[in-house]
């Protein structure tokens, strides 16, 4: 009988913060710049330039620890980490060694097995490096410091998970919190949440932690299942042959599902932190403290609490739409215009989810107004037009963000009112298709949708189909 | 002098710092270092049990930026600065993880 193994993983979040400007200096943090354009000689490291801490940045690290539970550091201060790399033009990055922000903190998350508390070890402030792009041409290195100074979070987790499905599970707790703050998009896949993985194997019933590896380059859930699952299997197989699983960093290569060991940030790991003699301590009061706990928003368990109580919704309606801050913004201001949040509910769930699932989207990148999708509504409401015509409509919000009263008045896609028009068109209908009408009168009653049917198609779809409905039963029950 | 450094540790501390030393600036920084380590043995002999660490040199906390772009973009005097340039960045020799 094989020997069974435990997984022991912690994490370490990076957490691109929403600031418009870095953290040291007041350059831009958009994204996208040509390379360099977003620079000056604080972010990159020019001798004798001086940061200047951003207010924000620490309001949103305390919100974020607010928010996981954390105790908040009132004194604390910033650290030099030296290593050298062409990102990182100051030889040194900025962050927090000896007294980070927030200590001691939890959040609980929930999986198949049920609930379970993570614990956060700490989080701490830094900036982020510059970007290297490799030139084949020239065969060089091009430094972009665009990026360069852009203010971070590390949350740190206590070695408490012990499945990729837990892993995931406290990577969304984490999104959602810090996307409900506002502190942060959390986009794996864009690098505004980057995941790095400790992960080692003991035998199960062991006390003792075995050796780990930290495993980088993770920009998916699946990347991250993936490459947790490869990992307890490397480590495992190294033990079960008598070697010894060494403490590294490693790269994990996703299409090729497969890591591999980085050469490190330099020939040793030595990173001879000491307080930075540029930045002045943070002195964080109970006033401030309490200030920024009073603005905190709510966050989402408060806010599905909320929802059942206030909008009537269905259970699982409520965690899909809170499963993203975005879409819940939407949800309620469209609710407030229109005070239908059923049918705002039913839009949400149905067709947006639809047309995000063919177009392979997230709630994040929805565009479309709310005050569009009300308008959509009060035309189904007062049968304006009809749910056909409404859904192709609404596609049409999803992807341009038209507005639906112009729209269906320039389409001409209103439903016909005039009941002489319709009843006429009908009895054409009937007159034309004598078939159907006697099957429906032999009692076939299912005959009467095909003529339905034709009715829609003569009116080109803009009808309404109760009154099809109702004009048709009363021809054919003369 | 007390501390004495080894060569080992020179070497070391050169590679860190990516420092090439002759071997005559070795032997200089082994004394200057020992030198050091002793100065900061004779700060070590004071009692600081009830001493709060310092953790700056000056009596002032809480210096702070409002979040709000100034810069705009000097790419190309901030590139005045880099020993080599190339399609606005700055060219480094090549450099792979
Ligand atoms: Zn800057
Ligand atoms: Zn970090």
């Amino acid at each position: 009988m094989s020997k069974q193994y435990e997984t022991v993983i912690g994490l370490e979040v990076h957490v691109e913060l929403a600031t418009k400007t870095k953290i040291f200096c007041s350059c831009s943090t958009e994204f996208g710049g040509a390379p360099n354009t977003h620079t000056c000689p604080v972010c990159t490291g020019m001798p004798g330039s001086l940061p200047v801490l951003n207010k924000q940045v620490v309001e949103y690290a305390i919100a974020v620890g607010l928010a996981t539970n954390c105790t908040i550091t009132q004194n604390c201060k910033f650290d030099r980490k030296n290593y050298f790399y062409p990102d990182n033009p100051q030889n040194y990055q900025i962050s927090q060694l000896y007294l980070p922000i927030c200590r001691n903190g939890s959040v609980e998350i929930e999986t198949e097995a049920g609930k379970k508390s993570i614990g956060i070890h700490e989080i701490h402030m830094e900036e982020d490096a510059g970007k290297l792009i490799h030139d084949d041409w020239d065969d060089c290195s091009l430094v972009d410091f665009n990026r360069s100074g852009v203010p971070l979070i590390e949350i740190v987790s206590e070695p408490d998970m012990r499945s990729a499905e837990e892993v995931i599970a406290y990577l969304d707790k984490l999104r959602l919190i810090i996307q409900y703050l506002g502190a942060s998009d959390c986009k794996l896949n864009e690098g505004s949440m980057r995941a790095d993985v400790n992960l080692s194997v003991r035998e199960v019933g062991a006390t003792e932690f075995g050796t780990r590896t930290e495993m980088k380059n993770l920009n998916s859930f699946k990347a991250i299942a993936r490459a947790i699952e490869a990992e307890r299997e490397r480590q495992i197989d190294l033990i079960e042959s008598g070697e010894q699983v060494i403490q590294e960093t490693r790269r994990w290569d996703d299409t090729k599902e497969y890591s591999y060991a980085m050469r490190s940030k330099e020939d040793a790991q030595d990173y001879r932190y000491f307080p930075d003699p540029d930045l002045v301590p943070v002195v964080i009061s109970d006033a401030w403290l309490e200030d920024i706990r009073s603005r905190q928003p709510e966050l989402r368990d408060e806010k599905m609490e909320r929802y059942a109580k206030e909008y009537g919704i269905p259970e699982y309606d409520i965690s899909i739409i809170t499963n993203s801050k975005h879409l819940a913004d939407i949800f309620e201001e469209t609710v407030a215009i229109c005070n239908n949040p059923k049918k705002v509910s039913n839009w949400l769930m149905v067709e947006t989810m639809r047309l995000l699932k063919e177009h392979d989207m997230d709630p994040e990148d929805i565009r479309f107004s709310p005050a569009n999708l009300a308008k959509l509504i009060h035309l189904t409401e007062t049968k304006a037009i009809n749910s056909s015509v409404a859904k192709e409509v609404f596609e049409q919000i999803f992807a341009e963000n038209i507005d639906p009263e112009q729209y269906v008045e320039e389409k001409g896609l209103k439903t016909v009112n005039d009941e002489g028009a319709l009843r006429s068109t009908i009895e054409k209908i009937v007159e034309a298709n004598p078939q159907s009408v006697e099957d429906y009168r032999n009692g076939k009653k299912k005959a009467i949708g095909f003529l339905v049917g034709q009715t829609m198609k003569e009116m080109k779809g803009k009808a309404d189909p109760g009154m099809i409905n109702q004009i048709l039963t009363e021809i054919l029950e003369q | 002098m007390a501390n004495i450094i080894s060569d080992e540790t020179i070497e070391y501390v050169g590679i860190l710092a990516k420092l090439e030393l002759s071997p005559e600036e070795k032997e200089q920084a082994k004394k200057d270092m020992g030198s050091m380590l002793d100065y900061i043995d004779k700060l070590n002999e004071l009692d600081t049990s009830n001493v709060e660490p310092m953790s700056h040199v000056f009596p002032v906390q809480n210096v702070f930026r409002e979040d709000v772009v100034v810069n705009g973009d000097d790419r190309e005097n901030i590139l005045k600065n880099a020993p080599e340039q190339k399609d606005g960045s700055f060219q480094v020799p090549k450099t792979v993880e």
